[in-house]
Formats: C-alpha cells, structure tokens, sequence
C-alpha cells in the first residue's frame, strides 16, 4: 500500500495538468493552441500548468517561427513518460 | 480512499489520449454513400465495358478508346460523389460533436491515408497506359486496403480489418481478373455500406 500511494504523483492530481500529461503521451508533441483547443482552457491557464509540469521537467517545449509567428511545440520528456505511466500504474493498483 | 475521483481520472485519461490522437467524427453514413456511388459506379462501367455479355460468366473486358473515356468519366464521377458525401456526412458529425473538422487530428489521418492511395492511383494510371486495364479494379482494392490500415492508427480501429479485407479482395481479385468489376463491387460498395452501417450505429452520437 505504502508502494502504491509513493507512485502516485502530486503533479497530475490537477485536472489541466492530467489532461496535458494524456495528450503529451501519445503526440509526439503538440503546439500551444492545438492543447489549447483539446482541453478547452484559456492560454494563462495553460501556460500556468505547462510551466509548472516544466519546473519538474515532466514537458519539454522548442520554439520555433513558422511565418514569422512564433509556434511552441511542446513533448512530454522520457521522465514525464515514466512518471505519468507509474502514476496510471498507482491508480490502477489503488482501485483493484 | 477517493475511489470515484480516480475511477473518473482514469477515463479522462482515457478520453484525453484518445481524443488527442485519433479522428473520432469520421460519420458512418459517409461509408454507406461511398458504398452506394461505388455501386452505382460499377454498374455504369459494367454496362459500359460488358456491353451485352452475360453478368456472372467469365468474360473479356472490350475496351475502345471511346469507352475508356467514358470509363474515366465514371470513375471521376463516382470518386467527387462518394468524397463529396463523405465530407458533408463528417463535417455534421464533427459540428454535433463540437470538434474541428481540420485540426491536427484530421490532417495526420489524412496524410496517412494519402500517401498509399496516391501511390496506387498513379500505379493505375501507368497500368491503364500500359494496356493491362485488368489489374487496375484488383489494385485499387490493394492500394485503398493498405491506405486504410495505415491510416486506421488515427482514426477508428474499426479501419483496420476493413483495410485487410480490401487487401484480401484485391489479391484474390487478380487471380480472377474477368471478375475484377464484382470484386471491385463488393471491396468498395458492400463493405463500405456494412462497414459504414455498423459504425453509425456504434458510435452515432444523438
């Protein structure tokens, strides 16, 4: 039991956060407004939990100009991967 | 323990991912058109290339540059009417499930599903050039088989084993090439409408 609640991740007890985790494991990345449109958040909203998820290097984001406008693509890091699937692992566990 | 809120966590996971990846408003009612243009299709090239033959024996395809015209002009049509449909039977779909119809979602599965089915398109074209009309029903079963699996990953699953059954017609197809047209029926009209009736009423949303 002790096990289990350790896994469980503090980071995606947030709904946005969860959410963001989700998208980023099955994209390879995703840009700012297309995550913006799946969870259907507002940008300071967004930005505020991608900033967050970066501070524990769980999303990993590159810049780049398409047009002239800048275009963030953000990807889930191989941490943020093992950490989100041994969250869902906890989960799991937690409700067998 | 909160055992709800994690039931629910587990399904917006879930949701999430397969919202992210795949196309869901793909409407099955595009199939059931797809399936009956190509009917419709089949028989105008039918009475176009078997001109007074009997229907179910072996025959040989009597093709003049008058009626590969025409041929032509069957398949054009039949491909605007059954794309047309298509479009407008997923774009209401997408509309009630509040989703975009172009987004990165419907670009990647469309990507996907281009790139063999253009490969097969041109193959069909040199085919045609080269006078063996006969593979060209078979290949197209092929190509459009191989373009299904392929795009299936982003879409729904169900793609898949229509894709294989496509491929499996196709290659029996070109065994008996007197029969290609029937095959091409079945491949593109059948299926379409028996695929496409089992997704509507599977995922139909009211």
């Amino acid at each position: 039991m002790k096990n289990i609640l350790k896994d469980l991740n503090k980071a995606f007890e947030n709904k946005i956060r969860l959410a963001i985790m989700s998208a980023l494991l099955v994209n390879d990345y995703l840009d700012f407004n297309s995550l913006k449109e799946l969870l259907d958040v507002t940008d300071g909203n967004l930005a505020s939990h991608l900033k967050s998820l970066e501070t524990k290097n769980y999303v990993s984001f590159k810049k780049e100009f398409l047009n002239r406008k800048s275009h963030t693509k953000y990807s889930a890091t191989e941490e943020g991967k093992l950490a989100f699937k041994l969250h869902i692992k906890a989960i799991e566990k937690l409700l067998n | 323990m909160n055992q709800e809120k994690y039931l629910q966590d587990l399904a917006e996971i879930k949701e999430m991912m397969n919202r992210s990846s795949r196309f869901i408003s793909l409407s099955g009612l595009s199939g059931v058109s797809a399936g009956i243009f190509a009917l419709i299709g089949a028989y105008a090239a039918y009475e176009t290339v078997y001109n007074n033959q009997n229907y179910f024996d072996y025959r040989h395809a009597y093709i003049t540059q008058e009626s590969l015209v025409q041929l032509v002009l069957i398949a054009a049509l039949t491909l605007a009417g059954a794309i047309g449909t298509g479009i407008f039977f997923t774009t209401r779909e997408s509309k009630k499930r509040k989703q975009k119809i172009w987004d990165t979602q419907s670009k990647r599965l469309l990507i996907n599903l281009a790139i063999p089915l253009f490969t097969g398109g041109f193959l069909s074209l040199i085919l045609i050039r080269e006078g063996l009309i006969g593979l060209v029903a078979p290949m197209t079963l092929i190509f459009y088989g191989l373009a299904l699996v392929n795009a299936s990953k982003y879409t729904l699953g169900e793609l898949r084993s229509l894709g294989i059954l496509e491929i499996i017609l196709g290659l029996v197809g070109c065994v008996f090439i007197g029969y290609g047209l029937v095959f091409w029926a079945i491949g593109f009209g059948i299926l379409h409408i028996a695929y496409g009736l089992v997704m509507h009423f599977k995922y139909q949303q009211a």
